[in-house]
């Protein structure tokens, strides 16, 4: 189970902020940040801590089995994100 | 320092707000006077936004509860600087002034025909759909069947979409009235995009493009040469290449309404009588250097489109302001991290700074102007331990005095606070997240 980050995300990276495990990317000092449509969670890495989630000013963060249908795939989109991020 | 500091933010769009929250949490003793133009909170957030992207609204109430409620802040609303207070005596109340009142204006396309009935910047039909005050009065004629919006970025996407929604979804937002009663009498049927450049070199972003899939009654229409649509191996945008690939698969399901996304074609001549007719066109072709920067070069190909409305969303520019300094060609204040630099003199103005697309040009989502923020403020608090901050000859009184004897209705927290909550009790009696309010004498009616 892991935590997703969908469409609506504004990169306000309060997430990155209170992430303990550092698995939200890119975050505000990485030079990709200028750029990225929007931040991604690496699903390997995220321990369901559900503090990313309470820091979103906007909810664009849901728990993997409360993704509602219609943004279903951005599981996918965070988890390819992240495998390339690693690459 | 013995005294606290304090500081003047002008303008509350995402880039003042942020500037606001991290000068309070940086300095546990620094007050904060936020100067807004208008009656209403939050800039671009209120009225660049979609209405069908209300969610993102919700940044502007998490940081303004984050700010009153440090006890350190005050909103000054309904005070405009250049108007009922000048530069000068703004900077005589403060230890510092940071500008952060962004780029609103709209880049011109420089080709004839571009100021005939039917011709319009997209930030005009963005702030009219938004109800901002300054665009509510606008008429759009939305009585042919096909627009054209010329511009490669999220502003022209959103144009589209809210030029293509059905009067059902458009009734479920929180655009402004006036623009709900004209758009659901609108006879387009169709948007043609148009990007002089190719899809790896559009600046919509992937979010936006995925969520057109969700309109069931569109068909999303991709006019490109096949081979522009290839991903070249780690390009950063793959995602976004993969979703217009998908689309450009997808073809033509006969849907009711159509997108058409054409790239590499550049608008020449808008014609018409007094109304627009047509739209030429000339298709371009791609030149690539060796630096890896991709520019258009026009063929000697061209087309008509026919179309009675031609929106231009080509970027956003600021505008100078008075008695500070401007740099024309980058649309911005020059500035060295957040200090605004005196061309003249290559040093920094004392005590003046910059931050948000003001700083750094109309480029990023709201979140891009955080650290842009952040670092302007380090920069603020780095002077101020250095003792290059000047005394302010003036107090907090004296702002207060001075307005006061320029008949200003100063709209404060609370009177922004009576706006929204009753905003958005309009939008909770007919199932919207709000009704806006569109004219800034029934706002300062509210606001009381």
């Amino acid at each position: 189970m892991a935590y997703v980050i969908t469409g609506t995300c504004i990169n306000d990276s309060a997430c990155v902020d209170v992430c303990p495990v550092d698995c939200i990317h890119p975050g505000p000092k990485d030079p990709a940040f200028a750029t990225a449509d929007m931040l991604y969670i690496d699903p390997l890495v995220c321990i369901d801590c559900n503090a990313c989630l309470e820091a979103c000013p906007i909810n664009a963060i849901h728990s993997e089995h409360r993704l509602p249908p219609q943004l279903a795939r951005y599981r996918e989109i965070n988890a390819d994100f992240a495998r390339e991020r690693r690459r | 320092m013995s005294a606290a500091l304090r500081v003047a933010i002008v303008g509350t769009g995402p880039s003042g707000l942020y500037a606001a929250a991290e000068l309070l949490k940086r300095d546990p003793t620094a007050e904060v006077d936020l100067f807004e133009r208008l009656p209403t909170l939050g800039g671009l957030v209120r009225s660049g936004v979609s209405p069908d992207h209300a969610a993102r609204r919700a940044v502007t109430a998490a940081y303004e509860q984050l700010l009153f409620a440090s006890g350190r802040c005050r909103l000054i609303g309904n005070v405009e600087i250049g108007r009922q207070l000048g530069q000068d005596e703004l900077a005589a109340h403060y230890h510092a002034v940071i500008h952060a009142s962004g780029a609103a204006h709209d880049r011109r396309l420089g080709i004839p025909g571009e100021d005939l009935d039917g011709s319009h910047a997209a930030t005009e039909f963005v702030g009219w759909y938004n109800g901002h005050p300054d665009h509510a009065q606008r008429r759009f004629r939305l009585d042919c069947e096909r627009a054209v919006v010329i511009g490669n970025g999220n502003v022209a996407l959103d144009v589209a979409r809210m030029l293509l929604l059905s009067p059902e979804a458009l009734r479920r937002t929180d655009i402004a009235d006036h623009a709900l009663a004209a758009l659901s009498q609108s006879a387009i049927r169709e948007v043609v995009i148009l990007g002089r450049r190719g899809p790896a070199q559009a600046a919509f972003t992937a979010p936006e493009l995925l969520e057109l899939g969700e309109l069931h009654d569109l068909d999303v229409i991709i006019d490109s040469p096949a081979a522009e649509l290839v991903t070249p191996p780690g390009h950063p945008q793959a995602l976004r290449l993969k979703l217009l690939n998908e689309y450009a698969r997808r073809g033509s399901l006969g849907r009711p309404k159509r997108l058409v996304m054409r790239f590499l074609a550049s608008p020449v001549e808008i014609s018409g009588d007094a109304q627009v007719r047509a739209l030429t066109v000339v298709d371009n072709e791609l030149l690539r250097a060796a630096d890896g920067s991709v520019t258009a070069r026009p063929t000697s190909r061209q087309h008509s489109i026919e179309t009675g409305l031609v929106f231009r969303s080509v970027g956003y520019r600021a505008q100078p302001l008075p008695g500070l300094p401007f740099d024309t060609a980058a649309g911005r204040i020059p500035n060295e991290q957040g200090r605004i630099r005196d061309p003249a003199t290559g040093r920094p103005l004392p005590a003046q700074y910059v931050t948000g697309w003001l700083k750094r040009g109309p480029s990023g989502v709201i979140g891009t102007n955080k650290p842009c923020s952040q670092q302007t403020v380090a920069s603020l608090l780095d002077d101020a331990s250095q003792g290059l901050l000047p005394t302010p000859v003036q107090t907090t009184d004296g702002i207060d005095a001075l307005l006061a004897s320029r008949a200003a209705i100063i709209v404060d927290r609370h009177g922004w606070q009576r706006i929204d909550r009753h905003e958005r009790q309009g939008g909770a009696a007919s199932g919207r997240p709000r009704v806006k309010l569109t004219r800034v004498d029934e706002m300062l009616a509210i606001a009381g």
